[in-house]
């Protein structure tokens, strides 16, 4: 027999629609690819993030502040559930300039999207005297910060372990190392099939298949319009405390290792990582924070953003088969709050969910 | 309590911490130094906590130790006559709290 929920896709983003339609007492059927697929879940730089998101659109801005401001709740009721500890820190992040230009840049993107939103959106400019009270190891030899006292960082690899475990504890069926090659609609719903032959069943199905979707969503009616963004990452040896807060290029995780990232590449499916943008990263961070230079790297990585045209994240139920619902991002980290808390109010039909209509793909109409 | 299975070669005298260790020369020096009954390496950063080596194949980096200033995985080293190695300092101008 199905499920009331058949979710394609069990990286983050999956997992918290998941655990969401779970806590409405739906039933639901997770199905993952793994070692197989892209990752993004395993791969990302385990941010929780405003600052730059919807610098054009202010719906995202305000949908990524939401996210975040539910996120504490979030993660204590997953500590509380799981055991795990997930060392959420949310007490604003920098995003570091190097430049003059760039940061006079930056001020002018976000006074105008400040405006957009009746002024309701915090930030500060720290210029390098004012950055050193807040962090005294950084260097000399760069412009400032823009300061956002909403974001933070969390460690999304136990997310992930904690949302897996959580869902498997409400009574998620997880149906794992198998790739859905055929997704149609049915007498009573949709109908996967999947690369042995096996067929399912549900009566409603989330397409959170990261990359995968772009194949997937054409077949439920989806423009599902995303690309890979290629992203390289790397992280030093265990150090003391070098950074009280963290940004969207450095980052000192819990256990002390510092990692370091936010290159962007377009270049198609391929995920292997290059020195010469590796070390354009490192050479970046020490001028950020000098004492770098001595701090070995243990290990570097790069994973695949799935990313919009717009940047912005797609929500879109399917206009040919009602009852699937495409859900896409490439803050999935950030978002996770939202999607678990909102989305599945908004795939219910609630009268209480969230105004999604920005994030709709009538918005890549011609 | 670690032996050696094939005690054979040259002996050599290495340093841990300024402390006189006996080792065979181009043997694994985190072996050489288990062998000598260090088993504490370094402590970690932030929970302080004791360390040894782990995987012993130059994955986990819990052998770290220091080498002509620098941290160096003790696993990937071989001993050498006269070898210097010390517990690692912290990295220099970082507040260590």
């Amino acid at each position: 027999m199905g499920s009331d929920y058949a979710i394609v896709g069990g990286g983050i983003v999956g997992l918290s629609v998941a655990y969401g339609l779970l806590n409405l007492g739906e039933t639901v059927t997770i199905f993952d690819e793994g070692d197989l697929a892209f990752r993004a879940s395993r791969g990302n730089f385990g941010l929780v993030w405003v600052q730059g998101k919807g610098m054009k659109q202010p719906a995202y801005a305000k949908w990524s502040r939401n996210s975040a401001a539910l996120w504490k709740g979030y993660a204590q009721e997953l500590e509380e559930a799981t055991g795990q500890t997930l060392s959420l820190q949310q007490d604003g992040g920098y995003g570091y300039h190097l430049t003059e230009e760039s940061l006079e840049q930056e001020i002018k993107d976000y006074t105008w999207l400040k405006e957009q939103l009746g002024g309701d959106y915090p930030f500060e400019v720290l210029r390098l005297n004012e950055l050193k009270k807040e962090e005294p190891n950084v260097g000399t030899n760069f412009a400032g910060a823009v300061y956002h006292p909403e974001d933070g960082h969390v460690n999304s690899l136990q997310l992930f372990r904690a949302l897996a475990k959580e869902v498997r504890r409400k009574g998620a069926k997880l149906v794992t190392s198998v790739t859905i090659q055929k997704v149609e609609t049915a007498a009573s719903g949709f109908r996967l099939t999947d690369d042995s032959g096996k067929v399912y069943e549900s009566e409603k199905l989330v397409l959170s298949a990261g990359l995968g979707s772009m194949k997937l969503g054409p077949l439920l009616g989806f423009k599902a319009p995303i690309r890979p963004q290629r992203g390289q990452v790397m992280i030093t040896e265990k150090i003391p405390k070098l950074m009280n807060r963290p940004s969207d290029t450095l980052r000192q995780v819990n256990e002390g290792g510092v990692q370091i990232g936010a290159s962007a590449e377009e270049v198609d499916l391929d995920d292997r990582e290059t020195p010469a943008t590796l070390a354009k990263l490192a050479r970046e961070a020490i001028q950020i924070f000098p004492d770098l230079a001595h701090v070995k790297t243990v290990r570097s990585w790069s994973a695949l953003r799935i990313m919009s045209p717009d940047g912005l994240p797609i929500y879109q139920e399917s206009l040919t088969c009602p009852g699937a619902f495409l859900v896409t991002c490439h803050s999935g980290i950030t978002l996770s709050a939202a999607h678990a808390r909102l989305l599945p109010l908004w795939m219910e039909g609630s009268h209480t969910a969230p105004e999604l209509d920005p994030f709709g793909e009538d918005r890549f109409n011609v | 309590m670690f032996r050696r299975l094939k005690p054979q070669g040259q002996k050599i005298q290495i340093f841990f911490d300024d402390q006189e260790i006996e080792a065979i020369e181009g043997e694994n020096l985190a072996a050489a130094l288990l062998a000598a009954d260090v088993t504490h390496f370094r402590s970690n950063p932030v929970s302080k906590q004791p360390r040894a080596p782990y995987c012993m194949m130059g994955a986990c980096f819990e052998c770290l130790v220091e080498i002509d200033g620098q941290s160096k995985q003790a696993c990937m080293i071989e001993a050498t006559v006269g070898l210097k190695v010390g517990t690692l300092k912290d990295i220099s101008g970082v507040d260590d709290e």
